[in-house]
């Protein structure tokens, strides 16, 4: 059956484009029936290669399905269709159909067949995903921006040489999984794990996306990092250094949430922490450990989308987002904080949510592989998961100490965009037998057992416990934390001082001594040089037939030394 | 911000307080909070759990291990912020793009 397979991304793009052009009123239309139509798309594509043409003398497969990739194509529509929905009236028009872009490139990446298609498609969102960073519109996105650029082009340049040597080596641009033997191969990790802000460059995430808008934000949290996801998932199963690579996100996320103020970087570090859960059960590579990262990611994207909904509500209603500023908020956003709640309860993996399905996959597969250590870390990561994203977010927000504001509600189109997720993570939660259809893998796993519910129960309890006895040690400060960034924010820039003041001074001590010079050796040439010099006469023309002479004799005996004895 | 509005979210509150108006509410759920722990450790005695690694078979294992965990979590965050936290301004009041740098070397 040969139908016409339209790139389901492409719809995206062409929504974007429209939304630029259309006339005001049609706008609202045009956000929601787009992704609405993109999903219809990705629901009508059959599974395997459909859609090849040649570039450069390579087949591309412009639009290859599958489950795994009709899973992510489907939360990132998803998400697309609610982050519009949240700013349809309050983002502007130009950061909309930027976002639409975005979610086109991820759409993109996640039907690509092929390393050319995926990496163009991972350069497009590179681009508008900086544009939303710049929506943010203050002096702080604009930097945040340019560091956020530079850091995914670098990135880029990384994958592109790496997909180059693949390329030339083994004359495939398949996307298949490749084996950690080559250089070529450890280059494209390199490459995908930027984007999935991976060590040492996780900062990059905390550093730009809480400079957008309160909409700007949602979107960034759902599409970068979750397509390296998948990247990973298709290009290297079961690679073991993945599992430690995770590992340290994981706790990197806590640690560095746990000191911040900032109420959307806590949640930035937080993806951070997230994705170090999905890498991991990547690194681990089982069919349940693959489902795991899979459904995670699905899921994660809407949890987190909400929690970061929740928090740019607060945002757009108060204007606040250091958590020294906030507080109390409970009192007059009764909705708000019941949403963000279920976001955090979900974040946490907490029993009727769907973090409390997808992570247990995870983890799960660490014990049946008998992965002690990795299970251990897990297992404490998960209550350290509640600990700062799961009460730290919500109780300094919309409890503790009462900071006097009393902001209504955000407007019906965010309390939709809200209520719409947080149905989503309850539904899930509720009824994991609606997700496990979707996963690549046939799925074999209870998650709602007594002995689970218990252990995870007392986990995450004991923990609530220990947010509340060490609350004095977590008091919020008026910080920021250093982090790897401050190489180049601050270190290079030291460096770059210092050389310029050197570079200075070299060239004013190099003035000095042409003038100095001058002095000395002034005189002299304007005895040689000037129209009464020396060199100025007129000379005799026996004088210089003699030199002539003397050259002519010094090249033809040169001319002969070889045939000399 | 002002500074006084500065002082007001600020100083630390009573360990535990939500803001949840009378005093008195603070007491009781930290009694409901201490009654549902001791219910969540008590259920193990009543549904058959299943360990797998050594240490899982510790009685009340998740729940000193979720605690212990969160403790050393805290405390490690605070060791490293001890180093690596600043002001808040840190890199706003520094000059980090290209152009500041060539403005002040002209």
């Amino acid at each position: 059956m040969i139908e016409l397979a339209f790139p389901p991304a492409f719809i995206l793009i062409f929504g974007a484009l429209l939304i630029a052009v259309a006339r005001p009123a049609l706008r609202p239309v045009i956000v929601l029936l787009v992704p609405l139509a993109t999903l219809w798309a990705i629901w009508r594509l059959p599974d395997g290669v459909l859609l090849t043409t040649q570039f450069l003398g390579y087949p591309i497969e412009l639009v290859e399905s599958g489950k795994l990739r009709r899973l992510f194509a489907t939360a990132f529509t998803v998400m697309a269709f609610a982050g519009g929905l949240f700013g349809l009236k309050q983002a502007r028009w130009t950061e909309l159909s930027a976002a639409y872009a975005y979610a086109a490139g991820a759409v993109g990446v996640s039907f690509a067949g092929d390393l050319i298609t995926m990496f163009l498609f991972w350069e497009f969102m590179a681009l508008f995903s900086t544009l939303v960073v710049w929506c943010g519109g203050t002096d702080a996105a604009r930097r945040a921006g340019v560091r956020y650029a530079i850091m995914h082009l670098v990135g880029g340049v990384i994958l592109k040489i790496g997909i180059e040597g693949v390329m030339i080596h083994t004359g495939s641009i398949d996307i298949r999984p490749l084996d950690l033997d080559t250089f070529d191969a450890w280059v494209v990790l390199a490459g995908v794990l930027v984007n999935a802000a991976a060590p040492p460059v996780s900062q990059w995430l905390s550093d730009a996306y809480p400079e957008a808008s309160p909409t700007g934000t949602v979107f960034l949290s759902a599409f970068t990092t979750k397509t390296a996801v998948l990247a990973l998932i298709l290009l290297f199963p079961g690679a073991e250094v993945l599992v430690w690579i995770g590992l340290y996100m994981v706790f990197y996320g806590i640690t560095y949430a746990l000191l911040e103020n900032d109420m959307r970087r806590i949640l930035a570090y937080s993806i951070v922490n997230q994705v170090g859960f999905m890498v991991c059960g990547i690194g681990i590579g089982t069919q349940m450990a693959l489902n795991g990262a899979a459904a995670h990611a699905f899921v994660h994207i809407i949890y987190k989308a909400l929690l970061l909904m929740s928090a740019g509500a607060v945002m757009y209603q108060t204007g606040r987002r250091k958590c020294t500023d906030l507080g109390g908020l409970y009192h007059s956003m009764p909705l708000t904080m019941t949403c963000g709640m279920i976001g955090a309860l979900s974040i946490s993996a907490f029993p009727l949510t769907s973090g409390f399905v997808t992570k247990s996959l995870i983890s799960e597969a660490a014990g049946q592989q008998g992965l002690e250590v990795v299970w251990m870390l897990l297992t404490a990561a998960s209550a350290g998961v509640f600990l700062h994203a799961g009460i730290k977010f919500p109780w300094f927000v919309f409890f503790h100490r009462d900071s006097g504001l009393r902001p209504p509600d955000p407007p019906w189109n965010m309390r939709a965009a809200m209520l719409l997720f947080a149905a989503a993570c309850i539904l899930l939660g509720c009824f994991p037998g609606l997700l496990y259809p979707l996963l690549p893998f046939p799925v074999d796993y209870v998650p709602y057992t007594a002995s689970h519910v218990v252990t995870q129960l007392q986990l995450l309890l004991f923990a609530g416990l220990a947010f509340f006895v060490m609350l004095s040690q977590m008091e919020r400060m008026l910080t920021v934390t250093l982090d790897f960034d401050w190489f180049y924010r601050v270190l290079l820039v030291r460096v770059a001082v210092v050389v310029e003041r050197a570079w200075h001074r070299l060239i004013a001590r190099l003035r000095d001594l042409r003038r100095d010079l001058g002095a000395v050796l002034g005189p002299r040439f304007e005895d040689w040089f000037l129209p009464q010099g020396r060199l100025a006469q007129t000379w005799p023309t026996g004088s210089m037939t003699l030199w002539v002479t003397v050259i002519l004799v010094l090249l033809v005996v040169l001319a002969q030394r070889d045939t000399l004895p | 911000m002002s500074s006084d509005e500065r002082q007001h979210a600020q100083p630390p509150p009573a360990a535990g307080r939500p803001g949840l108006g009378r005093p008195g509410a603070v007491r009781v759920l930290w009694i409901v909070f201490i009654a549902v722990l001791a219910l969540t450790v008590a259920a193990e005695l009543v549904v058959h759990l299943h360990p797998r690694f050594r240490l899982e078979r510790w009685f009340a294992f998740n729940a000193a291990w979720g605690f212990l965990s969160c403790v050393a979590m805290v405390l490690f965050a605070n060791l490293l912020g001890v180093f690596l936290r600043r002001p808040d301004d840190y890199y706003s009041r520094r000059p980090e793009t290209p152009d500041d740098g060539e403005r002040r070397g002209d």
